[in-house]
């Protein structure tokens, strides 16, 4: 069995809750305690159905105000596969959230009403998916019983959508009628469409092939740790500790370390109290040099012939999170990898309207939940590679070094 | 691509398991003084194991703390001391009696031995200055549970506040705390109870005989089965009798329930728990049943 993240996104109005709750009782993740309690506040708020969004907005101030605010995560699993769903809230308010959620999903879920076709939110999770590289896209066109279960209405739709996708990066994209309501192509095919010849929402979850997503190519090992026992079992013990963010590592690999440029070989790859025969992404491991190198944390080890970029200079698309806005010569903390440094904003190149995609050159800053490219200069050097090829890697943090928040989130750009 | 892994695909257990061993990693490598928040349950024991894996073969660089509500299962004690023995640990316990004694948390006969704990923990990580503690709490286990991240800042106050937590990317933490503040860590977030279960199964951890169906004396209040025992006087109406039964969670004995099971290896747990139609806490805490929002309030204030 292995694991699935997906991200979904969509308000209230299209039915997102309704669906997730769908998924989580027919895999019964869902327990009779949890649906008895949501059963009893549906029926103590006067509603004559069972509002399933109570089960996901877990804060008190959600539920009084009846809108998702922050990021929930589901877990449910199937047979074949477990399942973490990240719920974000949909509105242009909660942008940062939904970039939250997104970064580590492996698919995206995006909902829309169709009766309505596609909104300027819809368009918006599409951006924002697009831009986290989240390989694997669905678009949900919902409500398909208000619509008469019409394949006219969901081709145009699906039409409109693709057009507008040629704009992005989606390497792999889905569109599936369903009814969350009635349950229609949501776990099994419906028999009111006989029309549409994919699959269930649930079965292309079950299926869709996210092994290969990882970056095999570009071996990379962000050190994070030094094991030192210095006890007498193991006096002479050193060993890198770290998860591998790219690539394979096998023993006897020639390895070099960054950013000094040592070379050495790998004498041996431990998992707890074994050894094994090749380290790849996400394996937390430890490895063991045969040189005795400094080595520390923040260091990162590649290939000699396959090095990620020493750099200063950090060109970035930049979701911003602060209600204080990013602006040129601010001083910031970036973390990237297990390497954490100052900042300092050079520039500032343009703001991105993500519904429109229009580039808008003339900004002075970035407001909370905008985004924007941004050209960084670090006090120390960093060991990037491009977001679009490595999601570790390609990723840092901006961190207020006054307030110690994470104030916003940067792809690196090719 | 090799034949060993043809894919390079990890089983969920696994990926799991890797994602838990960075965060500990990332928590030893930037905080002054973290500290593993240990009850003996099963999430707390499963997280000594995962540290245990992540620090090998050197000593997991961290002390345990419990805080000893003095209602604790004695099988639990005798697990914890086994473990933290193994491990060559030190120990560090917090006790709820003794924070009465010197007056730092304040018994009115009507707040339970669970709501002090928050006092006495508190007090603990300010006395030994903890800059960060780790818990096992799960995001399946409750609803607010599931918007907690994996580092969660406290205030000086040891307080939470979920309307303004700190956005968590990638697996890209940020441990940056005032002087007075500490983070409390989760590393075993997006496990569910399933996942505990079978990793316990895998890795034949041990934990307390008392998750384990045994012969016990029990008496039903407020729908639960609790266990009879002199911290729990039984009320009027109220009569114990033997049953079979296990616990799917420890906590305080006067508050945690039973369930009635024959299970008594993890495989046969495993297979009652994939049918069970009620939650690990609905069904046996009555600390969570106060209200709709009695965990919210409870981890506002500084709960585990």
């Amino acid at each position: 069995m292995d694991l699935l993240r997906f991200a979904t996104a969509g308000s209230v109005d299209d039915g997102k809750s309704t669906l997730i709750g769908r998924l989580l009782l027919d895999s019964k993740a869902i327990f009779e305690d949890q649906l008895a309690a949501v059963e009893a506040t549906s029926q103590s708020k006067g509603y004559d159905y069972t509002d399933l969004a109570l089960l996901t907005d877990g804060l008190r101030s959600e539920r009084e105000q009846g809108i998702t605010i922050d990021v929930a995560y589901r877990y449910f699993a199937t047979p074949s596969r477990k399942f973490i769903i990240a719920d974000t809230p949909g509105h242009v308010q909660y942008t940062r959230n939904m970039v939250t959620g997104a970064s580590t999903a492996d698919l995206g879920l995006v909902l829309v009403d169709a009766r309505h076709g596609l909104s300027e939110q819809s368009r918006r999770h599409a951006v924002l998916l697009s831009l986290l590289r989240v390989p694997h896209l669905v678009l949900a066109v919902n409500k398909m019983d208000l619509v008469d279960y019409s394949q006219e209405r969901f081709d145009e739709i699906k039409r409109e959508f693709s057009a507008f996708a040629t704009k992005l990066t989606i390497p792999d994209l889905a569109v599936i009628p369903i009814s969350a309501l009635k349950g229609d192509n949501v776990v099994t095919r419906s028999e009111a469409m006989p029309w549409y010849d994919g699959s269930s929402l649930l079965h292309h979850l079950e299926n869709v092939h996210v092994a290969s997503d990882r970056d095999l190519r570009d071996a990379r090992f962000p050190v994070q740790y030094v094991v030192r026992p210095k006890s007498d079992d193991h006096h002479d013990y050193r060993g890198y500790a770290g998860q591998v963010a790219g690539g394979v590592f096998k023993p006897g690999d020639e390895v070099v370390v960054l950013p000094s440029g040592m070379t050495a070989k790998i004498a041996g790859i431990d998992l707890f109290d074994r050894e094994v025969d090749e380290a790849f992404p996400p394996m937390s491991v430890t490895i063991r040099l045969d040189d005795e190198l400094d080595v520390s944390r923040g260091d990162l080890i590649a290939r000699p012939n396959n090095q990620p970029q020493v750099t200063q200079d950090i060109d970035a698309m930049v979701a911003w999170m602060s209600t204080t806005p990013l602006r040129p010569r601010q001083r910031l903390l970036v973390k990237h990898t297990t390497r954490t440094v100052k900042a300092l904003v050079k520039e500032l190149d343009y703001r991105l309207d993500v519904n429109t995609l229009h580039r808008d050159q003339e900004t002075g800053e970035l407001g909370v939940n905008e985004i924007g490219r941004v050209r960084l200069r670090t006090q120390q050097p960093l060991l990037v590679d491009p977001y679009s090829r490595n999601r570790t890697t390609g990723a840092f943090i901006l961190i207020d070094e006054a307030t110690g928040v994470t104030v916003g989130a940067g792809m690196i750009n090719d | 691509m090799s034949a060993s892994h043809p894919d390079y695909r990890l089983s969920q257990l696994d990926q799991l398991e890797a994602e838990s061993i960075h965060v500990f990693r990332e928590v030893a490598a930037e905080f002054e003084k973290p500290v593993l928040m240990f009850s003996g349950g099963k999430d707390s024991i499963v997280m000594l194991r995962l540290a245990e894996k992540a620090f090998f073969p050197a000593k997991i660089p961290f002390p345990v703390l419990q805080v000893d509500t003095g209602y604790d299962f004695p099988e639990v004690l005798e697990c914890r001391d086994e473990w933290v023995a193994r491990l060559g640990l030190r120990l560090v316990v917090a006790s709820v009696e003794e924070a009465i004694a010197s007056g730092v948390v304040v018994d009115d006969g009507r707040t339970t031995r669970n709501r002090m704990q928050i006092g006495t923990l508190l007090h603990a990580i300010e006395e030994e200055g903890f800059t960060a503690a780790f818990g096992g709490g799960r995001r399946d286990e409750e609803k607010a549970r599931a918007k907690e991240r994996v580092y969660s800042h406290r205030d000086e106050f040891g307080q939470w506040d979920p309307k303004n937590q700190r956005p968590e990317l990638w697996s890209l933490y940020n441990g940056r705390i005032h002087s007075g503040e500490h983070m409390r860590i989760f590393p075993l977030s997006n496990w569910t109870e399933l996942d505990i279960w079978h990793y316990i199964d895998r890795e034949q951890i041990f934990i307390p005989s008392i998750y384990f169906s045994h012969q016990r004396r029990v008496f039903e209040r407020d729908g639960m089965l609790l266990t009879e025992s002199e911290h729990n006087p039984l009320r009027a109406g109220e009569t114990a009798e033997e049953r079979t039964v296990r616990f799917r969670t420890v906590g305080d004995l006067t508050l945690t329930g039973c369930v009635e099971s024959t299970a008594s290896t993890t495989t046969e747990i495993i297979d009652e728990i994939a049918v069970a139609r009620l939650t690990e806490r609905g069904a046996t805490r009555g600390d969570d049943r106060f209200s709709e929002a009695a965990m919210e309030d409870r981890k506002k204030e500084g709960y585990f």
